[in-house]
C-alpha cells in the first residue's frame, strides 16, 4: 500500500497523520470531560497506528513510472472490506436490538448495552460505515472507468478512506460510552462533524479532479448521483449540525436550532439523507454495475435526465411529511405531502429505467446471482418509493407514523435496496478487481442471495403486521366512545412479530457473513495465483465508458 | 431540453453549480419562513426555562437515547388528545435545544408525562420497569442512581444555551451550579435561590429518595416531571378549549 505512493507523498502522509496525532494528543490533554480525553485518545491511537503503517513502507523503492498508467485501484480494494467489516458488525447490533425488544433483560445492567445507546451503533454503522465506505469505494472504481482517467495522485483516495472511517469510528464508539447529539442520522458531536467536513471536501475536490482528467467528453449518468450525492450530503450536513459546544475541550454542544425549526430542519436532513446519501449515491452504484454486468446499455438516456433531476429536485421538499399533525405549520407539512407524492414519478423512471436495461439480458438474471441482487434492488427501490409516498399523505401518515410501519419500510429500502445493489456490485467488482474469473463460489453467492431476500421478506411482513395493528390499536374506541386499548396492550399484541423480525434480521447477517467468507476466499486465492499469469478481463480496459453509454443520445 | 443538458453534462463545475441551486429551493423555501413567520411560534408568557437539574436531566435523557422509543409531540388527532393530553404546540419546545419530538412510538408519548406519575413510581420505574409494568419491554437504568451527577461545568452549559437563544440570565448563569444541587435538597440553603430564579412553582425535591447525594437520577426524574408543565398556554389553547367542552 505505502510501495504505490511517491517519495513526496510518503513524506505528506506522514506530516498529515504527526498533525492528527498531535490534534488528537491535544484534546486528550486539554480535555476537560472524560469523554473528550478518550475520544482525543481514539484519534491519536489511529493516527500513531497510521503512521507506524507509513513508516514500514517508507523506504521502500519508489513506485514503478508504469504505475501511472494504469487505474489506481487498491483503495478501492481497501473500502470494499472496510465495508463488508462494517455490515457485518452493524446488522449484528441490529439484530441484537431486535432480540433486546422482544427480551429487554439482554441489557446485563451495562448502560453501553442498553437499546437506546445501540439503536444509533446500528444505524451509523449500516448507513455510515457499510453504505458510506461502499459508495466510496465504488465511486473511485467508476469515476476513473468512466472518464477513463486515473486519481490524480495516490495520496488523496486515501486520505479520504481513512479520515471517513476515522469519523465513523468517533461516531460509535461515542455513542456507547454516551456522546451523542441526539438528531437522528446526525448524531456525532460537532468535532466529529467538523472533521467530516475537512474529509467530504478533499473527496469533492479529488472527484472533480478525475473528471477534469477525463478523456470522455461526457459525463456519465453514475457520476451525476455520485456527484449529488457528494454536493447535496454536504450542504445537509454542515446546515443540520450548527450548534455550539460549551467549551472547545467538551464534547457536549447545544444545538442552533430549537423547537419547531431544528425539527423541520432535522427532518430535512433526515429524509435527505435518505435521498441523496442512500438513494442519489446508491443509483449512482446501479447505473454503473447493472449495465455492466447485464451486457447492455442503459435503457433510455431521457429516463436518465429526468429521473436525475427530478429527484434531486423534489426530494428536498419532501421532508416535512415526517411531521405531519405536528406543531409544524399546515402550510409546510402540504408542501411535504404533494412533493412526496410527486417523487413517485422520477424514482419510479430510475427504477423503470434500470429493469428495462435488462430487457434481453433476462436469461442472465436467472443464471447470475449477482445480477440478479441488482435487479431484486431495483425492485425494491421501486416499492420502497411507493411506499414512501403512499406513507407521507397525510391520513395514511396518521395511522403509520410513529409504530412499526416506519421501520418496516426503512428496511424495505434500507435491506433491500441499498444493501442488495451494493452487495450485487461489490460481487461484480471483487472479481475484477482480484483478476478472477469469477467469485470463489458462485454458489455462495446464490445462498446469500436467498438468505438475503428471505430475510428482507420476512422482516418487512412482520413490521408492516405490528405496524398497522399498533397504529389501529392506537385509535379504535369502543361502543361508548372512549379508547378500547390501552398502550401496554398494543405492545404485548407486538412481541410475536418483534420475534419474527430479529429472525428476518438474522438470515440477513448470516448472509453477510456468507458473503464475507466467499470474497475472503475470492482474495486469497487471487493471492495464491499471484505471479501466475492473469486472467485477461477485457471487460476493464479503456472501452468500457463507451460501452455502457446510452444509445440513444442527441 | 435534452440538448442543453447534452452540452451541459460537458461541464463538471457548471453541473456541479446547477445540482447545488436545484437542491437547494425545497430545503430554502420551507425552512427559512419558519424564522420569520411570527405564527410559526404562538406566544407564551408564562413559559420559563428549564433549571440547571432538568436541563442536566434532559442531557441524560438525549445520552441514553430515550427519543428513539418515547415521542414528546402529541398530534392533533382525537386518540392522540384522549390518550395523552392537549396537543403539542410549537411554543412548548421553543427553548429545546435540539428538541426530543421522537419519530417512534415504543413505548409511550412522553410530552406531558410531568405530574402523572409520582417521584417514586419513576424510581422503582427505573430500576426495573417491569416492577410497575409487567409487559414493558425497557431497559433497566439502574447505573443511573448509581451515578453521582458532575456539576462542575454545569455554567458552561447555560453560557451555550444562552449563546444559542435561551433567555437565561447572567444571574442564572452565575449559580448554575449551585442550582443544580440546590433543587436536589429542600432543606439546603441552596433551594431558595431556585425559587427565585425560577418560580415558586418549581419542584425542590430529593427526587430519587437518596439524600446522600445527588445522582443522574435525580436529574433525570426532575426533567420528566417538568414535561409538559413549562407552560399553561396549551391547556389555554382555543381549539383544545373546544374539544374539551364545557366542565
Amino acid at each position: 500500500m505505502v510501495g504505490q505512493l511517491t517519495v513526496n507523498e510518503r513524506k505528506l502522509a506522514f506530516l498529515i497523520l504527526i498533525l492528527i496525532a498531535v490534534v488528537g494528543l491535544a484534546m486528550a490533554i486539554t480535555g476537560a470531560d472524560k469523554l473528550f480525553v478518550v475520544h482525543g485518545l481514539i484519534i491519536f491511537l489511529s493516527a500513531l497506528g497510521t503512521i507506524f503503517l507509513v513508516i514500514s513502507g517508507y523506504f521502500l523503492p519508489p513506485p514503478d513510472i508504469e504505475n501511472a498508467k494504469h487505474y489506481y485501484d487498491d483503495p478501492t480494494r481497501a473500502g470494499i472490506i472496510i465495508a463488508m467489516v462494517w455490515a457485518v458488525f452493524a446488522m449484528f447490533i441490529g439484530d441484537w436490538v431486535a432480540w433486546l425488544l422482544a427480551f429487554p433483560e439482554m441489557t446485563f445492567d451495562a448502560a453501553w448495552a442498553s437499546f437506546g445507546r445501540l439503536r444509533p451503533v446500528h444505524t451509523t454503522g449500516i448507513i455510515f460505515g457499510f453504505g458510506g465506505n461502499a459508495l466510496i469505494a465504488t465511486s473511485f472504481h467508476v469515476v476513473q472507468r468512466t472518464s477513463r482517467a486515473r486519481m490524480p495522485d495516490n495520496l488523496s483516495p486515501w486520505v479520504v478512506i481513512f479520515g471517513y472511517n476515522l469519523f465513523c469510528l468517533l461516531a460509535v464508539s461515542g455513542y456507547f460510552i454516551g456522546i451523542t447529539q441526539s438528531k437522528e442520522y446526525a448524531e456525532p458531536e460537532w468535532y466529529a462533524d467538523i472533521w467530516l467536513v475537512i474529509i467530504w471536501v478533499t473527496y469533492f475536490i479529488l472527484y472533480l479532479r478525475v473528471l477534469a482528467r477525463r478523456k470522455e467528453p461526457h459525463i456519465y449518468v453514475a457520476n451525476w448521483y455520485y456527484m449529488a450525492f457528494i454536493l447535496v450530503v454536504a450542504i445537509l450536513h454542515i446546515v443540520n449540525n450548527l450548534a455550539i459546544p460549551i467549551s472547545l475541550m467538551h464534547a457536549k454542544s447545544y444545538s442552533a436550532f430549537s423547537g419547531v425549526q431544528d425539527a423541520m430542519t432535522q427532518w430535512w436532513y433526515g429524509h435527505n439523507a435518505v435521498a441523496f446519501f442512500l438513494t442519489a449515491g446508491f443509483l449512482g452504484m446501479l447505473y454503473y454495475f447493472l449495465p455492466k454486468q447485464a451486457g447492455r446499455p442503459i435503457y433510455s438516456y431521457r429516463m436518465s435526465i429526468v429521473g436525475f433531476w427530478g429527484i434531486t429536485f423534489f426530494y428536498m421538499w419532501a421532508g416535512s411529511h415526517h411531521l405531519h399533525y405536528t406543531a409544524l405549520p399546515t402550510w409546510v407539512q402540504t408542501l411535504g405531502m404533494t412533493f412526496s407524492a410527486m417523487l413517485l414519478i422520477p424514482s419510479w423512471i430510475a427504477a423503470g429505467n434500470a429493469l428495462m436495461t435488462l430487457n434481453g439480458a433476462w436469461h442472465k438474471v436467472r443464471d447470475d446471482a449477482t445480477l440478479r441482487f441488482m435487479m431484486v434492488a431495483a425492485v425494491f427501490y421501486g416499492l420502497s418509493t411507493f411506499e414512501g409516498s403512499f406513507m407521507a399523505i397525510r391520513p395514511v401518515n396518521a395511522l403509520s407514523h410513529y409504530t412499526d410501519w416506519t421501520i418496516g419500510h426503512v428496511h424495505a429500502g434500507a435491506l433491500g435496496w441499498v444493501a442488495l445493489i451494493t452487495f450485487g456490485a461489490i460481487y461484480a467488482l471483487v472479481p475484477w478487481l482480484w483478476k478472477q474469473k469469477r467469485m470463489y463460489s458462485p454458489k455462495l453467492v446464490e445462498v446469500h442471495f436467498w438468505l438475503a431476500l428471505s430475510g428482507t421478506l420476512i422482516y418487512v411482513f412482520s413490521m408492516w403486521n405490528s405496524g398497522i395493528i399498533q397504529g389501529l390499536m392506537w385509535r379504535t374506541y369502543n361502543e361508548s366512545g372512549t379508547l378500547a386499548y390501552s398502550f401496554v396492550q398494543s405492545m404485548v399484541e407486538m412481541h410475536p412479530y418483534y420475534i419474527a423480525r430479529a429472525i428476518g434480521g438474522l438470515f440477513f447477517l448470516i448472509g453477510a457473513i456468507v458473503g464475507c467468507y466467499n470474497i475472503w476466499m475470492t482474495v486469497r486465492s487471487a493471492r495464491m495465483l499471484a505471479g501466475a499469469p492473469e486472467f485477461e478481463t477485457p471487460d476493464l480496459g479503456i472501452a468500457s465508458a463507451q460501452e455502457i453509454k446510452a444509445g440513444e443520445q442527441a | 431540453m435534452f440538448n442543453f443538458h447534452y452540452r451541459l453534462e460537458r461541464y463538471s463545475i457548471r453541473f456541479a453549480i446547477l445540482v447545488v441551486i436545484v437542491a437547494s429551493i425545497g430545503g430554502f423555501v420551507e425552512i427559512a419562513p419558519l424564522f420569520t413567520i411570527d405564527e410559526t411560534v404562538e406566544p407564551a408568557p408564562d413559559m420559563r426555562v428549564y433549571t440547571p437539574l432538568e436541563l442536566a436531566g434532559r442531557n441524560i435523557y438525549i445520552r441514553e437515547g430515550c427519543y428513539a422509543c418515547h415521542s414528546q409531540m402529541i398530534r392533533s388527532l382525537r386518540d392522540e388528545v384522549e390518550r395523552y393530553g392537549p396537543y403539542s404546540l410549537a411554543a412548548e419546545s421553543q427553548y429545546d435545544h435540539p428538541m426530543l419530538w421522537g419519530s417512534k412510538r415504543t413505548g409511550p408519548d412522553l410530552a406531558r408525562v410531568g405530574g402523572k406519575y409520582s417521584d417514586y413510581w419513576h424510581v422503582v420505574h427505573m430500576n426495573n420497569p417491569r416492577d410497575v409494568v409487567p409487559e414493558s419491554v425497557m431497559p433497566s437504568y439502574r447505573w443511573l442512581g448509581r451515578n453521582e451527577l458532575e456539576p462542575a461545568d454545569f455554567d458552561l452549559h447555560l453560557r451555550a444555551q444562552q449563546k444559542v437563544g435561551v433567555p437565561y440570565t447572567d444571574e442564572m448563569v452565575a449559580n448554575a451550579i449551585n442550582d443544580l444541587s440546590g433543587q436536589a435538597n429542600p432543606d439546603g440553603k441552596r433551594a431558595e435561590g431556585v425559587l427565585a430564579r425560577y418560580g415558586e412553582a418549581t419542584n425542590i425535591r430529593d427526587f430519587d429518595g437518596d439524600p446522600t447525594k445527588v445522582t443522574e437520577l435525580d436529574a433525570l426524574i426532575a426533567y420528566l416531571q417538568i414535561l409538559g408543565r413549562l407552560t399553561e398556554v396549551a391547556h389555554q389553547n382555543p381549539v383544545m378549549k373546544k374539544l374539551e367542552g364545557p366542565k
